[in-house]
């Protein structure tokens, strides 16, 4: 098997999608001052004023599996999981993803909903260091952030996306961009939850079909299966993000999975493997 | 340092649980090696004094009655004083165990180390039996200077037995910055716990934590122990071991085999 490399997103295509006239001038609003609990400048970070509703098909771009955000070369932990016999069937398949689910997904749905309501995404970015205490996994998560990053400034150009991006060159927590990104096409913290938590389940649920040859119809009915927990946990995330405005970003959950923090390191050293992680 | 004089309230028996608070307070006593000014438990909590070793005060926790039960609510702090050392244990692994009422039991522990000051934090495991409920929160502020080792080991269930609802959330805070913030959660209620993400059948969890502002200039290297352990460098001058084991056994071998490691 050949290692997979991570590709760069198709941006032609996604600059031929021009955003429209209300994104433009959204755009152009000059940021206003928010919170200084960092200690950092709090602008162009921390505009907290409620932002005009964009369309919530929005959320159907942002969510799609094709999104150019680089998503489908990490297995979210699935490969080792596969290789140990942990996941190797339908079964086995859905118990881990709920787990994920309920742990790092959670995490990181909260950290998304927190972007998308106008919490500093420095802060937040910290706050996701302190809650991903496997070095293969905060540098998946640079790693996929800073393509999300290019993803979400052509799909919706935003002062607070351009600020991110010179704030972190090498890339910000990918939860933290994808809530920055749901927020800059005017989407609720809620939809940043869902699109994050979604993504939690079905990058390994789509990594096994590849891994073990899992019957694609199958993995599709675990997705569905996960159905009630997805609101669950978007739910939870949100409401955790509401808070987070009014107590800081320590509010914000950090349920956690050993197995899966003590496997990325495994699976970094393998010389062979099918997913960047 | 200012070191309250007042004790706290008396433990407190409700008919629902017990309320109790331990309190130990280190301090430099001016000879080169560290004082305990207080140290005071109730309740469950009884503290003793142990012989110290060079720079470093040693206390002990000794569990006086079965606790915590559903519906307790235990608080425990350690302050250590700038420049002060101090080591702590437990003389046995802690129980937690259902309550007549089905109420959680909570238990708080708040970690306090100034500049210079070192704090070895190594109790016993906590062991959840079945049908137990407890949230376990623990908050840890370190000066930018000060160095800690922390341990914290999860045994879901006595032999042969289910685990019960156990619920811990670790903070570390440095120079009041986040450092280290996790939730672990298992038994009933924790969806997908025994699954192949979080801890794939296994009986016991671990993490050892150590930050030392050496590890600014030469952080640790990603160490695999064994199968189910590894020693990974945190995002600041910290290391942590994290470790899933069959049974409480291999658990602190694989914890002990990382400190060593690290010569800790």
């Amino acid at each position: 098997m050949a290692i997979h490399h991570v590709t760069a997103p198709v941006a032609g295509a996604a600059a031929r999608t021009r955003p429209p006239e209300p994104f433009k001038e959204r755009a152009a609003r000059p940021p206003e001052p928010g919170p200084v609990r960092s200690g950092r400048p709090p602008e162009p970070f921390g505009n907290r004023a409620a932002r005009p509703a964009g369309s919530r098909a929005a959320l159907l771009v942002l969510a799609d599996g094709r999104f150019p955000a680089g998503g489908h070369a990490h297995s979210g932990g699935a490969e080792p999981a596969v290789k140990t016999g942990r996941v190797r069937d339908a079964a086995t398949l859905e118990e881990f993803c709920r787990g994920r689910l309920h742990t790092a997904g959670l995490t990181a749905a909260a950290l998304a909903a927190a972007a998308a309501a106008g919490l500093d995404p420095l802060v937040l970015d910290e706050a996701a260091d302190a809650r991903t205490p496997a070095p293969a996994l905060r540098a998946a998560a640079r790693r996929l952030g800073r393509q999300m990053m290019r993803a979400a400034r052509a799909a919706w150009p935003s002062p607070e996306l351009d600020a991110l991006a010179a704030a972190r060159p090498r890339g910000a927590h990918q939860p933290v961009v994808l809530g920055l990104a749901a927020r800059a096409a005017g989407l609720a913290p809620l939809d940043a939850a869902y699109a994050s938590a979604y993504e939690a389940v079905s990058g390994p649920a789509t990594a096994t079909v590849r891994l073990l040859s899992l019957d694609p119809f199958d993995a599709t009915a675990v997705l569905a299966h996960l159905a009630v927990d997805l609101d669950q946990v978007a739910g939870t995330a949100a409401e955790a993000a509401a808070r987070a405005v009014r107590e800081g970003a320590e509010a914000l959950p950090a349920p956690s999975a050993p197995l899966l923090d003590i496997t990325a390191e495994q699976h970094a050293t393998w010389p062979v493997r099918l997913f960047a992680s | 340092m200012t070191v309250p004089t007042a004790p706290p309230p008396a433990a407190l028996a409700t008919g629902f649980g017990v309320r109790a608070a331990a309190r130990v307070v280190a301090v430099p006593d001016g000879r080169g090696s560290t004082g305990l000014p207080v140290l005071e438990g109730e309740g469950p909590f009884a503290l003793r004094r142990l012989r110290s070793a060079g720079r470093e005060a040693r206390a002990c926790l000794v569990g006086a009655m079965s606790a915590p039960l559903g519906g307790d609510a235990l608080a425990l702090s350690a302050t250590v004083a700038d420049g002060a050392a101090l080591r702590f244990t437990t003389t046995a692994a802690t129980i937690a165990l259902p309550g007549r009422t089905g109420a959680p039991a909570a238990y708080d522990t708040r970690l306090d180390v100034g500049e210079d000051a070192v704090l070895r934090w190594l109790p016993e495991p906590l062991i959840s039996a079945g049908g137990s409920d407890l949230r376990m929160t623990t908050r840890i502020d370190l000066a930018p200077s000060a160095r800690l080792v922390y341990r914290e080991e999860q045994v879901l269930g006595r032999a042969g037995e289910d685990t019960g609802r156990l619920v811990t959330r670790l903070t570390v805070r440095r120079a009041g910055r986040p450092l280290f913030d996790q939730e672990l959660a298992y038994g009933p209620g924790a969806p997908g716990w025994a699954g192949g993400a979080v801890l794939g059948g296994y009986g016991a969890v671990g993490q050892l934590i150590v930050v030392d502002p050496a590890f600014e200039e030469r952080p640790v290297e990603r160490t695999l122990l064994g199968e189910t352990a590894v020693l990974t460098p945190l995002a600041g001058p910290a290391a942590l071991v994290t470790a899933v084991a069959p049974d409480a056994l291999c658990l602190r071998r694989h914890l002990d085999a990382a400190a060593n490691l690290m010569d800790w």
